[in-house]
């Protein structure tokens, strides 16, 4: 049922920017089949390479955040006294666009790949640590008590408990990453790179004047986005089964 | 096999609820523990479970000063306190799983513990309290009676001598409620297991208590029990003799107000 949706979703979508296409009649908006062609004919040539680099500065960068953040928020979301402490640090630092800082990062850093991965790794880290804590600080302490009272200690609490409660909000957090990630990486890709689909898109956009092969770029990026999404949601159904049953809902 | 003496205890910037209060049971006995809410009846399962402690005076139980959550204790909340990502025949494993995670080393499962065997004893409870037909389900799929069962066979599934419930029939309806009563009934008389109900209902202290202890307001200074000999006994409810408790229990809690 799901994909049938999807699927008149996509058809939707291609025709109104067909008709826009007709309707305007202008290079910048080249038909849907024009750009779908091209990116039959790129994927397997450049744009495969460029789909490649910035693939890997993604889920580099999503894997370093979840790893670090998760634990944190964790931490801060059980232990009222440590939230206390980080609290203000973290409602200063959350809301300061990390984008700006790009050529901070890269001066420091250098021009390569860690550069681009660090940078969305601190804007997706933030994001997670604090959906994590605020799931974590949401555990009742009468369930904690009474798997205390079965004989857990701190660290069959961690792993019958706190692991599982936050396991959902790791998810949500992924799931909400993607989007940011891949915005983010189109900004670090315009600069200081000759790979990635950010570079690509605005090689054949602004220099080049392809408009077909900038929007085969643009595809390519939605569809990257997409089998993120689409991988955390299996994801999400694999290890989270309790959160999809018919009845209601807990945690 | 609990010994309260003389214990001090309050929670931080709130009033006393305990001073100087001392209280004594003998193995195999069942206890309701009855007063109205906020009176510290909830807190003084969380002393005896070992989540809590007194600031002053000490409680033994078994002979043994508490420091910890006893592994021959096990606690039962009024919300269950089930795992909501785990089914029903997981939760009723959690202890043993928990007790296999530690080995027997005596803090978190008794020493000597037998950890093998697990599906067997769970398998076991699950037909004992009635729940094969949901064993595979999440407690977000099952009634609340169902779930209660899954509380209680998860803690007796490790073997306890002292069992301690907090309101477990609260929020069932009538019916379930006396099935599941009439259960813990039959689960007493089998085994040789201290029981201490908490509960603000004075016909449900007198249903499960053989000996009650009445709460009045805070802070808690003397003891108040009241005997119950023939509780247990089958058609207790409603006999003469359950009567005479009620009303008795209805002027003591008058008189403690």
């Amino acid at each position: 049922m799901r994909r049938f949706r999807l699927l008149w979703a996509t058809l939707g979508i291609l025709s109104a920017w067909w008709l826009l296409s007709l309707g305007l009649n202008k290079a910048i908006v080249p038909s849907p089949w024009l750009v779908i062609v091209e990116f039959g004919k790129e994927i397997f040539g450049s744009l495969g390479g460029h789909f490649l680099a910035s693939f890997w500065r993604v889920s580099a960068s999503m894997t370093l955040a979840i790893l670090l953040a998760t634990p944190a928020g964790l931490v801060l979301g059980q232990s009222t006294r440590l939230n206390h402490f980080f609290e203000p640090l973290i409602y200063l630092l959350y809301p300061i666009p990390k984008v700006v800082l790009v050529p901070v990062v890269l001066l420091i850093m250098g021009i390569n790949d860690l550069s681009k991965i660090f940078m969305i790794f601190l804007i997706l880290f933030f994001q997670v640590l604090v959906l994590v804590r605020d799931q974590a600080a949401l555990i009742r302490p009468e369930l904690v008590y009474s798997v205390r009272s079965v004989g857990a200690g701190r660290r069959a609490l961690f792993k019958y408990v706190y692991f599982p409660a936050t396991l959902p909000a790791v998810l949500t957090a992924v799931r909400q990453s993607i989007g940011t990630a891949v915005a983010v990486l189109y900004v670090v890709e315009l600069v200081a790179t000759q790979k990635g689909l950010g570079y690509y898109i605005y090689l054949y956009g602004s220099t080049m004047f392809d408009y077909p092969k900038m929007y085969a770029g643009i595809l390519a990026m939605s569809m990257m986005g997409l089998g993120l999404y689409y991988a955390a949601d299996a994801l999400h159904h694999w290890l989270c089964p309790w959160q999809f049953t018919d009845s209601e809902k807990h945690i | 096999m609990i010994e309260v003496s003389g214990i001090r205890f309050g929670y931080p910037n709130k009033p006393l609820i305990f001073d100087d209060f001392s209280w004594v049971t003998k193995p195999g006995e069942s206890w309701a523990v009855l007063g109205a809410s906020g009176c510290g009846k909830s807190t003084l399962l969380y002393l005896l479970a070992g989540l809590r402690f007194p600031q002053s005076g000490v409680i033994k139980i078994s002979g043994e000063v508490l420091h910890r959550p006893r592994p021959h204790t096990s606690l039962i909340l009024q919300d269950y306190g089930l795992l909501p990502w785990a089914t029903v025949a997981e939760n009723i494993a959690l202890g043993l799983r928990i007790r296999q995670f530690y080995g027997p080393d005596g803090k978190h499962a008794p020493e000597g513990a037998i950890l093998e065997k697990v599906e067997q004893t769970v398998a076991y409870w699950i037909g004992r309290v009635g729940l094969i037909e949901v064993e595979d389900q999440f407690p977000g799929q099952i009634s609340g009676g169902q779930r209660q069962r899954t509380a209680i066979a998860r803690s007796l599934a490790l073997t306890p001598d002292l069992l301690l419930m907090d309101e477990p029939f609260a929020s069932l309806d009538t019916l379930t409620r006396e099935g599941l009563q009439k259960l813990i009934l039959q689960l007493r008389r089998e085994s040789n297991l201290t029981t201490v109900t908490v509960t603000h209902s004075i016909e449900e202290a007198a249903l499960l208590g053989e000996k009650i202890l009445v709460m009045g307001s805070p802070p808690q200074k003397r003891c108040t029990t009241i005997d119950n000999p023939d509780s247990g006994e089958v058609d207790f409810a409603g006999s003469p003799s359950y009567n005479t408790t009620c009303s008795q229990l209805r002027a003591v809690m008058e008189d403690l107000r």
